[in-house]
């Protein structure tokens, strides 16, 4: 294994992490649009909730796309240009979404006084725009549109696979967001809301689980060498994460509380492990290896180093952070 | 000249939409910094002397650091995008040269975003000293974050720390060199003790312009607090800002000739420099400013002989562009510094003699509008350093206009951040007076401190008190 993979593997678990965490922002944001139609007293109690259960911790959450921008740059300054240079118009909607996501954390309740109940509507829809169109992004790359050097057509990651990884990721968000919400409603002893975002869990894992295997289809057509790798080498990670994405859904059934909140997370860790090693040793598919891409030497170790640095203060914060608003301490 | 023209003309865009951003962004930088070190002072003080008025403040103050913080979340998120979206070439040579201080900035940021979550949402339930100490860390982070960002732009005005093959391709880096390279001993402190005055100044600001429109609030406790705190500190930065800018100022007439040139409007290299206030930078010397002879060469060197580069020394092709622009923008920043230091030692001098804030209500106007000073100030420092790199994005290394993206429609993407941006600035306005007028409404519930017996009563808080 290079210092390069080293990097290469921390990358992906920033990215993972944003995933998730990031992602789960992401999708209660999509859960409050959808709540429009429900009835104003509910609708007011979900956004409460929400605005609950997000508040504290989003911000941390936003950090891991920081830093997995920057590893990549840093790491990969090769790879970082072409993805910038070719995907400029999903990133920079992307980056559109996150800002007015961002001001909806911020300024929620002076929205829906200066501009009425339906600003906050337009703040929640845009948590379907970043999603979307990250997703839009990495389909791209999984489908080799960006190509090392050049900058391929602006409009190239308009296809079927980039678009439907989009959709994937946006309802793989809004999944692992009713998961959280869900168990966070059962800390906070919230037995109305329990019910309400289980039943959403369940229909969202349903949606994503049926997205997947319609991207996987879609892969073999677009992309026959990352899904090769995917069904080859990526094929115990991929089988891990249906048992985890089965999993959650049993336990949503059966109602199971604890146990949801890792098992969803483990559907997605391992879902992205899989798709890495899938496309390794190539970080642009097929025209880029992480070798390739990588930046001088002792940069790559500076970086480790930081990783390391990080995981010591970084960790031991999170956790905290963490316990603390599962605990109900931070309000 | 067809084909050049969509490449000079994203230059301009990109150029544009940078500054924008970056120009926004760093006011809510400035606050992500310094506004918790004052909530720290305003917490303490509360806690260690049971002074209820203090802990409402650090409340209060720490409501509009979440507003805020969010929004620097996303503007800075922006930057981070724009990086790329902007100038790929800059980031595909040099990217493993000077991110290692953007991945350091990423520990600093995230500690940051944690304990500002502790601190601000933990106000009930983390108690006591508990929840000061849940502070401190923002305010190390805050410092080094701004050690760690401003190092890379440091390195952009003096890049060192790597080796490069025939070709011109980067073969060997050295992450430390890069991140402590000569810029960074006088960029950091200068830009983090800006980040303490811009929020000193302006926290001050919002309570004189208070106490100028409701005079019974200036014997208030809670508005005397507000506006002594963060004035003190900006009063103790200030003194040593005007000595760490001077430093900065010779490092850049050493370090980059060419910006300090074109700051000073000097054309031609020698001995006996005048250093000029305001005026028009021309070809035929500075017209309509004041002239001190022998000053520049003083400054630079602490002689008169002190032999100074002009621009002619520096090619036609690497001169700085828009010479006045960039000496009044140094000019505004020293003034303007130069008149807080005036406020400063105003107060300084009053406390001494009377424990007292002066009674003068010209005082009281001079604060108020020390905060937007603060801003235009800080603002013209980085138009300074910025404008003053080019044609360089590093510096003698690679032009900008080599590092631009190829991509169509900047123009665009900057009226939509213009747009955008204007709704952002709106909004976080809105929210901070609906913040302090609450605050407002609190404090005046309570109605005026025992030191003012008499007087008229309160105002009634006009909407912000009904939620």
């Amino acid at each position: 294994m290079s210092k390069a993979d080293v990097v290469f593997a921390i990358l992906c678990a920033a990215a993972t992490l944003y995933a998730t965490f990031g992602g789960a922002d992401f999708g209660a944001g999509v859960w409050q649009l959808l709540a429009g139609r429900e009835a104003p007293e509910r609708r007011e109690r979900i956004d409460t909730r929400i605005a609950h259960s997000l508040g504290p911790v989003w911000e941390a959450n936003h950090v891991w796309l920081i830093f997995a921008l920057v590893v990549l740059w840093t790491g990969f300054p090769d790879a970082f240009a072409p993805i910038m240079q070719t995907l400029y118009l999903p990133l920079a909607l992307a980056a559109v979404g996150i800002v007015l996501r961002g001001s909806g954390f911020a300024f929620g309740h002076v929205f829906s006084e200066v501009a009425g109940r339906r600003a906050n509507d337009v703040f929640a829809a845009s948590s379907l725009i970043t999603p979307f169109f990250m997703g839009c992004v990495v389909g791209a790359i999984a489908g080799g549109d960006v190509e090392a050097g050049g900058s391929g057509s602006a409009l190239g990651w308009i296809g079927p696979l980039p678009l439907l990884v989009g959709v994937l990721f946006v309802a793989s968000c809004t999944y692992v967001a009713a998961v959280f919400l869900l168990d966070d409603c059962r800390r906070a002893g919230d037995a109305e809301l329990e019910p309400y975002f289980k039943r959403r869990a369940v229909g969202a894992a349903i949606v994503a689980g049926v997205l997947a295997v319609a991207g996987l289809i879609v892969l073999r057509i677009e992309a026959r060498a990352v899904f090769d790798g995917l069904l080859g080498e990526g094929l115990p990670l991929l089988t891990a994460s249906a048992c985890f994405g089965g999993a959650t859904l049993l336990g949503l059934v059966r109602g199971w509380s604890r146990a949801l909140r890792p098992l969803a997370i483990g559907a997605f860790v391992t879902v992205i492990a899989g798709y890495a090693v899938a496309q390794y040793p190539y970080l642009l598919p097929e025209t880029l290896t992480i070798d390739d891409a990588a930046g001088v030497e002792p940069t790559l170790t500076a970086l480790i180093v930081v990783f390391f640095v990080f995981l010591a203060v970084v960790g031991p914060s999170l956790a905290l952070l963490f316990r603390l608003a599962q605990k109900q301490v931070l309000e | 000249m067809a084909g050049s023209l969509p490449i000079a003309d994203n230059l301009l865009a990109a150029r544009q939409l940078m500054a924008f951003t970056l120009g926004f962004h760093i006011i809510l930088a400035c606050i992500g910094v310094a506004l918790p070190a004052m909530m720290l002072v305003a917490e303490y003080r509360g806690r260690k002397h049971g002074d209820e008025v203090a802990l409402d403040l650090a409340k209060l103050w720490s409501k509009a650091a979440a507003v805020l913080f969010a929004v620097g979340a996303v503007t800075g998120t922006v930057l981070s995008f724009e990086m790329g979206l902007l100038w790929p070439r800059f980031m595909e040579r040099w990217g493993d040269v000077f991110g290692t201080g953007f991945a350091i900035e990423g520990v600093f940021f995230f500690i940051e975003a944690i304990f500002i979550a502790i601190y601000i949402y933990g106000w009930k339930r983390v108690s006591g000293w508990a929840h000061f100490w849940s502070g401190v860390p923002i305010v190390i982070s805050g410092i080094g974050g701004a050690f760690s960002v401003v190092a890379v732009n440091s390195w952009m005005n003096q890049p060192q720390g790597f080796r490069l093959d025939a070709a011109g391709n980067v073969v060997d880096s050295d992450p430390l060199g890069a991140l402590f390279n000569s810029a960074t001993t006088y960029e950091f402190p200068h830009m983090l003790l800006a980040a303490y005055m811009v929020v000193g100044f302006g926290l001050a600001s919002i309570y004189a312009i208070g106490m100028l429109r409701h005079p019974e609030r200036r014997r208030h406790r809670h508005y005397r607090l507000g506006l002594l705190i963060p004035l003190t500190v900006a009063a103790i930065v200030t003194p040593i800002q005007l000595y760490v800018g001077d430093v900065a100022a010779r490092g850049i007439a050493e370090d980059q000739p060419s910006k300090f040139a074109a700051m000073e409007c000097i054309d031609e290299t020698g001995p006996n420099q005048t250093e000029w206030i305001g005026g028009i930078c021309t070809d035929d010397g500075v017209k309509y400013g004041i002239g001190i002879p022998g000053l520049d060469s003083f400054l630079v060197g602490f002689s008169t002989d002190t032999v100074v580069t002009g621009l002619d020394q520096i090619p036609d092709d690497q001169e700085p562009p828009a010479n006045t622009l960039l000496h009044l923008a140094f000019d505004a920043m020293v003034g303007i510094g130069t008149a807080l230091m005036g406020l400063a030692a105003w107060l300084a001098f009053v406390w001494w003699r009377r424990r007292d804030i002066p009674e003068t209500k010209w005082f009281l106007r001079a604060v108020a509008v020390s905060g937007i000073g603060a801003v235009i100030a800080l603002e013209s420092g980085w138009i300074v350093t910025e404008v003053g790199r080019q044609p360089w994005i590093v510096y003698q290394q690679m032009r900008t206009s080599e590092a631009v993206t190829d991509a169509g429609g900047l123009w665009f993407a900057f009226g939509g951040a213009v747009l955008l941006y204007a709704a952002l600035g709106f909004f976080a306005v809105v929210a901070l007076r609906r913040v302090f007028r609450d605050a407002d409404a609190e404090a005046g519930g309570e109605g005026p401190d025992a030191d003012l017996p008499y007087g008229p009563p309160p105002q009634p808080a006009s909407s912000g008190g009904t939620r």
